[in-house]
């Protein structure tokens, strides 16, 4: 009997490469509740979603830079905190290669493990974690999140060329 | 013995035991735990069975030289607030998710209710831990007198029981949502702001533990709230919006009213009225709905957001820094096995 992360890694459908058209900037996960997808569209930028079922939609890889939106799950243990499906793409070298920061959802219930997801991702892939949100996030969230990628790009841009 | 091989899905031609109301002659199916249909619902099981705990395993004797030192006005304030909870839990307990059993789509969905029914018995009598720990008989009596005769504390719990013993499904579930992500956040306060005066610390770690549980409850009537209203037609959703919307006033008002008597003598209202507005945001989020209230309506006082979640209140906005002062993440430096966890 394969371990769940074994299932994870080695998907029977064969992972998708993006070309460069595809991928976008922003990559992100959102469980059946939706509720990452939608503050992800409040964004108004093109958007990758990582799939929900990587063994049956097949698991992506993408092709450029990319900023990760991802959610908290559990209640409190670090190890459950990032969702799985999360942890299968970024076990991809190509694709955590490629990640530059992580934004991570919550809820302020959870306490201390508030958007855990955040500081693991960050902790492990040496990137900023660069901004919290609530749930499906207010408009405060989405307008901050909006000028703060866009500005994050351009400092992006301006480092490359340096 | 032979092998029957049935062509229809035994969904089909059975149901699960609340259906026997309706239909007295129909099979019986016994839930099957290895044929998932919502993989939230596994999902929701878990969390919160590995959220599971009890008032017993929390030391809240130690609370007692700060129960002595509080004032008698800040003792009863303590009691009538928790005596409130206590009434909103029970009817929780005992009627708001037991009543979604019915409405369940999938017979996990029904496990999970009672599952979330005991825990907010167990929420119901964590409150009653704190009254044995700390308070005498007198007190006690007094405070659920109190509570039997406060008209304000019985509109609130009769207004969400009035849609939980209705006829319409999802009028329930929005209910039930707002009871568990807005309605007890006013009782919440209290102890959130005793610790950050450093007092009554353990009564607060209790409170922190039911914050979590009240976080999954919320996010899990919710969710089975939008999977319900997928659907119905776009008339019909807009009206289930409208009521929403119409319920959340109600009870805001009545939120306001209610924390009023109990907060407006000790000066706290202000923040705890933020605080209210602030959960109003997060209910209507987890019924798929976008946040109602304003960032400056919803500006709790950061000692207590820090109170609730200890890195709330740390900036976690490195948009507004420079942005151009870190180094270009070096993901290479790390291996496969670092995320097999």
């Amino acid at each position: 009997m394969p371990s769940i992360t074994n299932l994870v890694e080695s998907p029977p459908v064969p992972a998708r490469l993006l070309d460069v058209q595809e991928s976008a900037d922003l990559v992100f996960f959102s469980s059946a509740s939706e509720n990452t997808r939608r503050f992800v569209e409040r964004l108004d930028r093109p958007a990758v979603r990582i799939p929900l079922r990587p063994r049956v939609e097949g698991a992506i890889c993408v092709a450029r830079p990319f900023v990760l939106v991802v959610p908290t799950y559990g209640g409190g243990e670090r190890s459950g905190a990032v969702p799985k499906q999360v942890i299968g793409f970024l076990n991809e070298p190509a694709n955590r290669g490629l990640l530059r920061g992580v934004i991570a959802a919550g809820n302020t219930n959870f306490g201390a493990s508030y958007c855990l997801a955040g500081p693991v991702i960050s902790a492990k892939c040496h990137v900023p974690e660069l901004y919290r949100f609530e749930l499906l996030g207010t408009d405060r969230d989405v307008a901050h999140v909006s000028e703060g990628l866009a500005r994050f790009w351009a400092a992006q841009a301006r480092l490359a060329t340096a | 013995m032979t092998t029957t091989t049935s062509p229809r899905p035994l969904t089909e031609v059975s149901v699960t035991p609340p259906a026997y109301r309706r239909d007295p002659l129909a099979r019986l199916r016994p839930v099957n735990w290895n044929r998932v249909e919502d993989e939230k619902d596994l999902e929701v099981w878990n969390r919160l069975t590995a959220n599971f705990w009890l008032p017993e395993k929390v030391p809240l004797s130690n609370d007692l030289p700060a129960w002595r030192r509080l004032s008698p006005t800040e003792r009863t304030l303590t009691m009538r607030v928790f005596t409130g909870l206590t009434l909103l839990d029970t009817v929780q307990a005992t009627v708001g998710e037991v009543s979604q059993i019915q409405d369940a789509r999938t017979e996990h969905e029904e496990a999970v209710y009672t599952n979330i029914a005991f825990m907010q018995a167990v929420h119901a009598r964590s409150y009653s831990s704190v009254f044995t720990t700390l308070a005498s008989t007198a007190e006690i009596d007094d405070a659920y007198r109190w509570a039997v005769g406060n008209d304000l504390l019985q509109a609130r719990a009769k207004t969400v029981l009035h849609h939980y013993v209705g006829t319409d499904p999802l009028r329930r579930k929005v209910a039930s949502t707002l009871l568990s992500s807005l309605l007890l956040y006013a009782g919440f306060y209290l102890p959130l702001y005793f610790s950050v005066h450093a007092t009554m610390t353990n009564t607060a770690d209790m409170i922190r533990l039911i914050l979590r549980d009240k976080a999954v409850h919320g996010y899990y009537s919710g969710y089975k709230y939008q999977r319900g209203l997928q659907v119905h037609t776009p008339a019909e959703q807009d009206e289930m919006r409208e009521f929403a919307t119409a319920l959340l006033d109600e009870l805001y008002q009545l939120e306001l009213a209610y924390s009023g008597e109990l907060y407006e003598p000790v000066g706290l209202m202000g923040d705890v009225a933020a605080f209210v507005r602030y959960n109003a945001n997060k209910a209507l989020m987890n019924l798929g709905y976008p946040a109602r209230f304003t960032a400056a309506e919803t500006a709790v006082s950061p000692e207590i957001l820090a109170a609730l979640a200890p890195s709330a209140d740390e900036n976690h906005d490195f948009f507004s820094g420079s942005g151009s002062s870190y180094v270009i993440g070096k993901a290479e430096h790390t291996h496969d096995d670092d995320w097999n966890f």
